[in-house]
């Protein structure tokens, strides 16, 4: 028999995620301050730049500088603090990013003691409603971006990301708020942790090319603009890297994710067969689930044929991401089906 | 494209003699076919075919299905007699077999077999053949670096440029390189190195396996079943076509292929959270005690069965997918005799187990009597006098019934519904609407019932398990093909395919320079970090330092998409 709940250690895990929300919004006005400030530091300079008429805006790793498709050779789109490789070194010091930075740390960390006081509350693995399933995920998409930190200057996405995180635990605590419970007998599965943790992880990860996706798409129409001699409008942009830097950064956590989607998928079919006798039978979720698998599918497809990557690979991106919040929201609440764990 | 192509076709053949220097030669039949084999079998149409699975899946979100729920499309069917019968034509209540959502898969997969088979033949060659020939000028290759290995040093060691090739070429192989050494002895030797071959083959292994899966998920479709059957404590099922409530033969199945097993529901605990104001009485545990028999005159066994814990028998899983109450009663006809007797399966309708009864007692004399209505295991009375369960356990159990006498309408021969009963051509004798009012009976309580019918007792209480029984001689497949696939498309995406190859020369001064140029095939972002790697291996070997000596350079990615000579190879951030 389960033990009963810690129900003092959930109010304090309740604190916790409080906390976390609120250095979350610290750190997503340091990181929109941040972008605001370098993309002008950015513009003082290039006028100085211009003034001289000195050496040629490569000076910054300019955007698409490793970039020469048929049609985008040389594209002058003026300086940028971000360098394509993505890697930390070139550009101006951003104290301001540091600081955004710093405290998405901070932020992480109590997120991260939120979401193991819950589990501990629950004598289980925090992920066995939507609440959880929201903050145990938004978790995980900080904590995916602080680690891909270490290793790639992504610090241009914080913002994007971090207000992400800040909707998903708004969302759990508004919406769908619950307080620490056992499990009804249907979720009590070890495939539970298997297949949930797998599915938040990846949504996590999609998440995040999600936003990078975003990005490509209005930095393509921005180096268009560019290239066709128009007034750069939309100056932010400098500090985020070439369109093509962008995509081929985000197929390679989308193959990631992927992968961990095709798990969840069969990990769900295994569990399925365990608890309802049939590995697949087309219930809603079963059926969401699938539409997303394929049409990340047709995004990897699309990456490897002629005229579908670029622009449409990264819509596809987006609609598959689309889809992943359909399937969490709408799904769960307004469909009908088996699954009809979500707590609400 | 398409369009392109048959536009020209058709032009060709139409004009005759007119241009006939541009014409195009008649496709014919065979043309044809052959021409259409080559658009399904292109990436664009795998792309779009895909997309297309993706959207045809929806609908089956939005309506009811009738493999799922069949009384629901039924429901459906009756409240929108204007458009249900047009989703129905349109198949939209069985997506999942329709001809459309079967068309599209079968397409893909038809255009997935007719990609695998070229590929594999390709990769058979690739696997047997040599590494790639050592281009001209590895200078014009994505990452390009060179190595010097001092005059003084190389005279130490002995080194010529065949030599150090050679010892290149056993550093590659143990990087896991297939390698071949060209123009040994020669001024300029060569080692040609590829590694990574497991990437083409865990992308055949991928969409071999998704062949696999679908053609499991036939076999099971084909010769497994499955039905239902609801047990009542102390009570038994066997294994036999008549033993289920409901049954479903997949399209090949035969009778013989059930094993008569026997199972007998022994106890069903229900625990339900007691402890937490917020859960109070969501439900935490089922538990079902069982005793199984593996057929007549086998020992028998007690098992248990759980929610998530399926029990294996006699080639099938039993699964826990419902429980409820079924309330012990007796009913008495007119002429005093037992017309009906027993535990009757109850359904619940909410959290609080309120369930709806349904009692026909065909029978009964000189009337036949049926009852409807309700049980509550925790029975309350609200203001309105309105009786209501207020927990799931039966601290406080109670009948509360309809009853009528007639015809029940069983004799014509029609199947009839346990659940349901149709007063239509019966007479009321109990309700809540009429003088006599509704019957309401505790535990042990009989209620005598109107113009001397017959009487009514409730005798006790026991609870009932719904089991699902399910066959699928697919399941293995579908489980052995699909972790292949995972495995498969892990290696294909993750395995970089890469070429390299090293040159030497000796310089007049006895300086051996080395140059080294490495092609990436398919998306590889690591191709620099392995040329570092590489050139630290050989730096290593010679005692020279890496990275100073050398030059080290990348390409632009376009330029080595250009080279790789790959279709769809995209430009790489390197
Ligand atoms: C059932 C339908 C299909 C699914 C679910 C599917 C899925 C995938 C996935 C997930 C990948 C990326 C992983 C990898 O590289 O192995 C992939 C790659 C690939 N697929 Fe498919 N595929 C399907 C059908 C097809 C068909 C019909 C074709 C041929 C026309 C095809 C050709 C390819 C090729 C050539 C690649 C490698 C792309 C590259 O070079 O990066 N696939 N497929």
């Amino acid at each position: 028999m389960p033990l009963p709940v810690n129900a003092e250690l959930g109010q304090v895990s309740e604190l916790f995620m409080l906390l976390a929300s609120i250095a979350y919004v610290v750190a997503l006005i340091f990181f929109v301050l941040d972008l605001v400030k370098s993309s002008s530091t950015i513009g003082a300079l290039e006028s100085r730049l211009a003034d001289e008429k000195s050496a040629p805006a490569r000076t910054f790793a300019g955007v698409g500088a490793r970039e020469s498709g048929p049609t985008t050779a040389a594209v002058p789109t003026g300086p940028a603090t971000a360098d394509d490789s993505m890697d930390y070194g070139s550009g101006p010091r951003r104290g301001l990013a540091r600081v955004a930075v710093s405290l998405t740390v901070l932020a992480a960390l109590i997120h991260g003691a939120a979401v193991i006081t819950r589990g501990v509350a629950a004598h289980r693995v925090p992920w066995g409603n939507m609440y959880e399933f929201c903050t145990t995920g938004a978790f995980l998409v900080a904590l995916i971006f602080l680690v891909t930190l270490t290793r790639k200057d992504l610090r241009f996405v914080g913002s994007f990301v971090l207000g992400l995180v800040v909707i998903m635990i708004c969302a759990a605590t508004v919406g769908f708020p619950t307080p620490v419970a056992r499990l009804i007998p249907a979720l009590q599965s070890y495939w539970l942790i298997v297949h949930v943790s797998i599915a938040v992880a990846s949504s996590a990860l999609f998440t995040i090319t999600f936003s990078m996706s975003v990005l490509q798409l209005l930095q393509t129409s921005r180096e268009a603009k560019l290239l066709a001699g128009k007034a750069d409008n939309a100056r932010f942009l400098r500090l985020v890297p070439s369109a093509l830097s962008l995509e081929n950064l985000s197929y390679r956590l989308n193959a990631v994710a992927f992968v961990g989607w095709t798990f969840t998928l069969m990990a769900g079919a295994i569990w399925a067969e365990q608890a309802w006798g049939r590995y697949w039978g087309w219930d809603t979720k079963e059926v969401w689930t699938f539409v997303i698998w394929t049409c990340y599918a047709g995004y990897l497809h699309a990456r490897a044929t002629r005229g579908w990557t670029g622009t449409r690979a990264a819509w596809l991106s987006i609609v598959g991401y689309l889809c992943i919040v359909f399937n969490f929201t709408i799904v769960n609440i307004y469909f009908s089906g088996l699954h009809s764990y979500s707590g609400v | 494209m398409k369009q392109d192509v048959s536009k020209d076709t058709r032009d060709g053949t139409g004009t005759t003699g007119a241009r006939s220097d541009v014409v195009l030669p008649s496709l014919g039949l065979l043309g044809t076919l052959r021409w259409a084999w080559t658009q399904l079998t292109s990436m664009r149409t795998a792309l779009f075919l895909l997309l297309l699975l993706a959207v045809a899946a929806v609908p089956g979100s939005l309506f009811p299905q009738r493999p799922a729920n069949p009384a629901v499309v039924t429901q459906y069917l009756q409240d929108n007699p204007d458009t249900g019968p047009v989703l129905d034509w349109f198949q939209l209540f069985d997506v999942y077999s329709s001809v459309w959502f079967s068309a599209i898969y079968l397409l893909l997969f038809v255009s997935l077999i007719g990609c695998v088979i070229p590929r594999a033949i390709a990769h058979f060659r690739a696997v047997r053949s040599k590494p790639p020939r050592t281009p001209k000028r590895l200078s014009r290759l994505p990452v390009y670096g060179t190595l010097e290995v001092p005059a003084g040093r190389a005279r130490d060691a002995g080194l010529t440029p065949t030599a150090a090739v050679e010892q290149a070429a056993v550093l590659l192989r143990k990087r896991g390189y297939r390698v071949e050494v060209r123009d040994a002895g020669t001024e300029r030797p060569s080692v040609g190195a590829e590694r990574g071959l497991a990437k083409e083959l865990g992308n055949l292994v991928f969409h071999t396996s998704l062949i696999g899966v679908l053609v499991s998920v036939a076999v099971g479709g084909l010769f497994g079943y499955n039905g239902q059957k609801v047990i009542v404590e102390g009570d038994s099922f066997v294994n036999t076509l008549i033993g289920y409530d409901s049954f479903s033969p997949g399209s090949n199945f035969s009778d013989d292929r059930l094993s008569p097993y026997s199972l007998r529901l022994d106890t069903f605990d229900v625990r339900f959270d007691r402890d937490q104001m917020s859960h109070y009485g969501q439900p935490l545990d089922f538990t079902a005690k069982v005793t199984t028999q593996d057929g007549p005159g086998e020992d028998e066994e007690q098992q248990v069965l759980k929610v998530n814990a399926p029990l294996t028998i006699g080639g099938t899983n039993v699964y826990l997918v419902g429980n409820g109450y079924a309330p012990v009663v007796t009913v008495r006809d007119g002429e005093g005799n037992i017309a009906s007797e027993g535990p009757v399966v109850s359904v619940p309708s909410d959290a609080l187990y309120t369930s709806l009864v349904v009692l026909k007692a065909p029978d009964a004399k000189p009337d036949q009597l049926g009852f409807v209505g309700f049980f509550l295991p925790t029975a309350f009375v609200d203001e309105e006098g309105v009786s209501f369960s207020r927990d799931p356990d039966p601290f406080n159990p109670q009948l509360n019934l309809n009853s009528y006498y007639g015809d029940l309408g069983l004799d014509d021969g029609t199947p009839e519904n346990v659940y349901v009963l149709d007063t239509e051509n019966l007479t009321e004798l109990n309700s809540r609407n009429n003088d006599d009012g509704g019957i309401v009976l505790g535990v042990g309580e009989t209620y005598d019932l109107p113009e001397g019918k017959g009487s009514v007792t409730f005798d006790g209480l026991k609870r009932y398990v719904a089991l699902d029984i399910h066959h699928d001689p697919g399941e293995v497949g579908a489980l052995v093909f699909s972790t292949l696939a995972l495995l498969g498309l892990t290696a294909s995406l993750f395995i970089g395919r890469r070429r390299l190859w090293v040159r030497t020369g000796e310089h007049p001064d006895g300086r051996i320079m080395l140059e080294y140029g490495l092609l990436a095939r398919g998306e590889d972002h690591r191709l620099t970090a392995e040329a570092k790697a590489v050139e630290k291996l050989l730096a290593d070997r010679w005692l020279v330092p890496s990275g100073t000596a050398g030059e080290h350079r990348e390409q632009d990615a376009a330029q080595s998409a250009a080279g790789s000579g790959h279709a769809h190879h995209n430009a790489k951030d390197n």
